[in-house]
């Protein structure tokens, strides 16, 4: 019994989720009765055309966002709001312009009264692990937008989630940022073994770092794909097999 | 030919005695100051010698070394050090209370919407309505004594920092907010480490504002039933024609601005460092 308690460190379940919106007076359903369970430690990817629901499932999940019907469970126990098991980095890195990296960094640990001096020394050690150890002292202001969102990063990963919610964490940054801060997060992903939910709209970027790919159509009809990406890590891009699994992702979404 | 001459011109530099330097600094330091003070300076140098050449009327503009030394007995003497303190008390205790009060009542409005909005049309109102003009009102109900002066600054004074606040409040970045919520922080601790932060640099937008306007506030009621204050002196001098005088106190009321305007930069650089920071 013991044993499944611990394998269960970070496992959702998501049992028949329905959420829909009002527009110009219309019901316009975001999601329908999906069902989906993310494993324990897995890298999922949730990719779709924009209004596909994507983000509004992510936000169900950290607890933003309410779902009409259907519920989620983490480790078992429903979700209600916000929790400290999870952690989430948006698509802009938010941080407190007031504050040096440090204190951003350190800011969900002395929000739950860690003591700063307790924060200041966990916040460093992610600093370190995503390579800003140099720019502790510095405020937001001074920062690249990829410096930036490892600070965003970094800030998440310091309270230690179980899991970690990306919402287009790099959809903001340029192409080569892009692809270093995606080397970076499989990096971060494989020595945090955190479980991993990544809503992107970037088909390689999925690849690149998902045990599964969730792909949500836009027309609620076709409902719902699991496509499970069976890549040995760390992956090449230009490999034969992620070439292949590329085509057969576009290939869903009607793009060749 | 162009190595002898990039070899020669470290050398030309380490040839330039020490003084030479001081004085190019010197210079360059020099320029800076006119640039930033030459027109100022000429306008005042145009006053003096305008004003001893007769160019201009000496009875109305008289010459600057004339209202320097007016306000040097003034200092000496005594009489204007009372004025100062009396009018320093009343814009002080004003401008402390619009503070002590706008600022919490208007963290508290921004944050409750209900409030605000119920608050708002009321507040557009009374901002709208001339703190001068309600002058005679608080004479009425106060008395001429000190309570209806400090009171009238205080009036002036509450509204840009009670709207300044609130506007501060109302404009914090939701994300951020959200970010905060997301690590688990309660409503108090979203207000003391994002929202109260995030207010800061418009609250000061405020407070110096209302600084110019307690200054402004203070002369008017000095002018109107005052036999002390700086407002006073500018008004007494005038009855009396004693023209070095008057631009005496004037002077002062224009030190006095510049004084609390600097105080208040001061201390928004203090707390505001990291919105100055640039790359």
């Amino acid at each position: 019994m013991g044993v499944v308690q611990d394998n269960r460190r970070g496992e959702v379940t998501v049992r028949d989720l329905s959420k829909s919106f009002a527009l110009n007076g219309q019901r316009l359903n975001v999601l329908r009765n999906l069902h989906l369970e993310i494993r324990s430690g897995e890298a999922l990817a949730i990719v779709g055309p924009s209004g596909c629901g994507k983000t509004t499932l992510l936000r169900i999940l950290a607890g933003l966002d309410l779902p009409d019907t259907g519920d989620v469970l983490i480790d078992g126990h429903p979700v209600q709001g916000v929790g400290t098991e999870r952690a989430i980095i948006f698509q802009e890195p938010r941080l407190l312009p007031w504050l040096t990296v440090l204190g951003n960094v350190a800011f969900g640990l002395t929000v739950r009264g860690v003591t700063p001096s307790e924060a200041e020394t966990r916040a460093r050690h992610y600093i370190r692990l995503v390579g800003l150890a140099d720019f502790e002292a510095a405020y937001p202001r001074q920062l690249s937008g990829g410096m930036a969102q490892r600070v965003g990063i970094a800030r998440a990963l310091t309270v230690q989630p179980e899991i970690l919610l990306l919402d287009e964490p790099l959809g903001a940054l340029d192409a080569m940022t892009k692809l270093t801060m995606q080397e970076e997060l499989a990096r971060i992903w494989r020595e945090e073994r955190v479980t991993m939910v990544l809503v992107t709209h970037d088909l390689e970027e999925a690849i690149y770092l998902a045990d599964r790919v969730l792909v949500l159509p836009r027309d609620k009809a076709s409902g719902p794909r699991l496509i499970d990406i069976d890549l040995p890590r760390p992956r090449d891009r230009s490999e034969s097999r992620f070439v292949m699994m590329r085509k057969r992702l576009m290939a869903e979404f009607g793009l060749h | 030919m162009t190595f002898q001459s990039l070899d020669s011109s470290p050398a030309v530099s380490v040839e330039v005695p020490p003084g030479a330097a001081i004085l190019r600094r010197g210079v360059a330091t020099a320029q800076n100051v006119l640039r930033r003070y030459g027109l100022l300076a000429g306008f005042l140098a145009v006053w003096q010698i305008g004003s001893t050449q007769g160019w201009i009327n000496p009875t109305v503009f008289p010459p600057l070394d004339a209202i320097l030394s007016a306000l040097w007995q003034g200092l000496t003497s005594g009489a204007l050090l009372d004025d100062i303190a009396i009018s320093l008390q009343r814009s002080g205790i004003a401008f402390t209370a619009a503070v002590g009060l706008a600022i919490p009542l208007g963290l508290f409005m921004g944050q409750i919407r209900a409030v605000e909005q119920a608050l708002d049309p009321i507040l557009q109102f009374f901002r709208q309505t001339s703190a001068l003009a309600l002058y005679p009102v608080f004479i009425l109900l106060l008395g001429l004594g000190e309570a209806s002066k400090v009171f009238v600054i205080f009036w002036a004074t509450l509204f840009p920092i009670l709207l300044a606040t609130i506007g501060g409040v109302k404009e914090v970045d939701r994300k951020l907010i959200e970010m905060a919520a997301t690590f688990g922080a309660s409503r108090t601790t979203i207000f003391r480490r994002v929202v109260l932060p995030a207010s800061v640099p418009s609250i000061f937008v405020g407070l110096r504002l209302s600084a110019t306007t307690a200054l402004l506030l203070l002369i008017a009621a000095e002018m109107i039933g005052a036999n002390k204050g700086l407002g006073f002196q500018v008004m007494n001098a005038q009855y009396n024609f004693q023209i070095p005088q008057m631009f005496a106190a004037i002077l002062l009321l224009a030190a006095l601005g510049l004084t609390a305007n600097a105080l208040l930069v001061t201390l928004q650089r203090r707390l505001c460092r990291w919105a100055d920071l640039t790359h």
